[in-house]
């Protein structure tokens, strides 16, 4: 109850900052337009199909890298707050620890739900078809990303709390995750060798079952598999972060 | 009101472990501001952040308005107020938002942290500025805002963290009339400070910490008449053996010093000394040609426990 009450009082402020400030919003919503107007024709060239199946495999592609790339740089954030003081004023509060971690995350998955249905509705005109439910679901997974990553990202950054390491390391991580996730191109182009690492990369799980849900197939084994592997990393995450924020560094 | 017991805490660095804080013992009274003083890195933020419940003691207890540290830190955060030396309010907010969400963090609903936050604009004076964004106001103003962010939920006891360092002397006044009038208001006051005349003028009693360790504890003037007491000089024209003669015996005087064409008396108190000084030498017909009353300052008291001066440390 307590844990709900405060969640909602800092998502509320954090909201309301995101709204006095969107560019941040409107830049992530500007990002995939660029990728669907510029790249999306090259792609439907390129793998030489018809516009509506090349947009069922492209704008989900994009829309999990909107969730990672969205989300991923969320610390940066945190730094400055760190940095101005808020975040020590709240922590001498017996405010919950866990609520100041979700709140903040709560703010980065309604954030990237509102830019992924913009995203989508604008991507009609293309010839993109889905089902309303199966779109539910690939929701829910750029949820689960969304939540996921912001988690870790605020985590990380409450360990680094400097912005000169924070950008480095996320881009390491975060490139190679985008490459082998299949997103720009689908993985079954790829030689074997790399087909088999990005097996074992949870994202590429993520693109495939956001894509089996805009071609209409739920049933899909990589849908249960991404959600159960999502749901099980998201855990550990909000959990090692909400630890972080608890415990006192320095 | 807050008492301690060998408070203790060690960081980790880069050349092995730094002992931050070794051994604090602390008695802080109901409704004294009490003064923390120390040069930079002797261990007062450390201390202060230990008893505000953000960073955990390595050793030692800790009694902060009945709440126990150790055992129940939750209870402790409900009953203080901390505020940080480096601010805490967000650029793009209004104070009157940052005082709204701070009493909401506190559990208060939000009609009542509505009216709390009007009554603290009213009490620290913030209306002229508390409906625009912090990031336009000027540091005297940002430090009244945090300190009302700091009380916001009338704690008992609230930590001020060098709330005066890098403010106009013309602020500094403001924010000692602040305090006052917390302690006023029931309030217990713990400042740190490395000012030595803050902690003279503000502070009912003091601590001096240095290394990690509380050197001395008492009122200002305690402390100083327990170093080195009053020094009156007098001036006597040549005839000062004549005088070392009549004051040498005098009970009041702990010590007599002949400097050059005078006396350095060193008496517990210089303000009752000095009557007695002038009727013994008036009685046997000295002539008088100077008086003067040197009372030590916190420094000399830094000094003889520390064996330097706060001013170079």
């Amino acid at each position: 109850m307590k844990l709900a009450k405060d969640t909602w009082l800092i998502f509320q402020r954090q909201m309301m900052l995101v709204l006095r400030n969107p560019v941040w919003l409107i830049v992530g919503i500007i990002q995939p337009l660029y990728y669907l107007f510029l790249f999306g024709p090259l792609f439907k060239g390129a793998l030489q199909l018809p516009s509506a199946a090349a947009y069922q495999l492209f704008v989900p592609g994009i829309l999990v890298q909107l969730a990672i790339f969205g989300t991923f740089f969320v610390g940066f954030a945190l730094i400055s707050e760190l940095r101005a003081g808020v975040i020590e004023r709240s922590r001498v509060t017996p405010v919950s620890r866990l609520a100041l971690l979700l709140g903040r995350s709560l703010r980065d998955v309604v954030t990237l739900m509102v830019q992924a249905a913009i995203i989508t509705v604008l991507s009609v005109p293309f010839g993109l078809t889905a089902e309303l439910t199966s779109v539910l679901l690939a929701f829910a997974v750029l949820a689960l990303i969304a939540l996921m990553l912001s988690a870790l990202s605020y985590g990380v950054a409450l360990k680094l709390r400097s912005e000169d390491a924070l950008a480095p390391l996320l881009n390491t991580i975060g490139i190679p995750i985008l490459l082998l996730s299949g997103i720009l191109l689908p993985m079954n182009h790829a030689p074997a060798w790399l087909k088999d690492v990005s097996e074992w990369n949870p994202f590429s799980w993520a693109v495939d079952a956001t894509r089996a849900l805009f071609a209409g197939n739920p049933g899909d084994p990589s849908v249960w598999k991404a959600l159960t592997i999502l749901a099980a990393l998201t855990v550990v995450c909000v959990g090692w972060a909400a630890r972080s924020f608890a415990k006192s560094v320095r | 009101m807050i008492e301690t017991k060998g408070l203790r805490k060690s960081f980790r660095a880069r050349k092995g472990t730094v002992e931050a804080v070794r051994g604090v013992d602390l008695t802080v009274r109901d409704g004294e501001i009490f003064g923390f003083l120390g040069p930079n890195g002797a261990g007062k933020t450390t201390t202060l952040r230990m008893l505000a419940t953000l960073i955990v003691p390595d050793g030692g207890d800790a009694l902060i308005a009945g709440a126990d540290l150790r055992r129940s830190p939750g209870e402790v955060r409900r009953r203080i107020g901390y505020v940080a030396q480096g601010g805490s309010t967000w650029d793009t907010v209004t104070a009157r938002e940052e005082l709204v969400l701070q009493a909401r963090f506190y559990g208060i609903a939000k009609s009542t942290a509505r009216a709390r936050a009007a009554a603290a604009i009213d009490a620290f004076q913030l209306s002229e500025f508390a409906d625009r964004k912090c990031q336009t106001y000027s540091g005297g103003q940002r430090r009244r805002v945090d300190i009302a962010l700091g009380v916001i939920h009338q704690p008992r006891v609230v930590f001020l963290d060098e709330p005066t360092t890098g403010l106009d002397p013309q602020s500094r006044a403001h924010m000692w009339d602040e305090v006052r009038r917390l302690r006023e208001e029931g309030m217990t006051v713990f400042i740190t400070t490395h000012y030595l005349e803050e902690a003279d003028a503000l502070c009912d009693r003091i601590a001096i910490m240095d290394y990690g360790q509380i050197v001395a504890e008492g009122t200002p003037d305690e402390l100083k008449r327990e170093v080195a007491g009053d020094v009156v000089t007098v001036g006597v024209n040549g005839a000062a053996p004549k005088a070392e003669g009549l004051l040498g015996g005098e009970g009041y005087v702990r010590k007599l010093e002949s400097s050059d064409g005078g006396l350095r008396l060193y008496v517990d108190e210089g303000a009752t000394a000095i009557p007695q000084i002038l009727r013994t030498l008036d009685g046997a017909g000295v002539a008088l040609a100077s008086i003067e009353l040197h009372r030590p300052s916190l420094d000399d008291v830094f000094l003889t426990k520390t064996g330097r001066s706060l001013r170079e440390s």
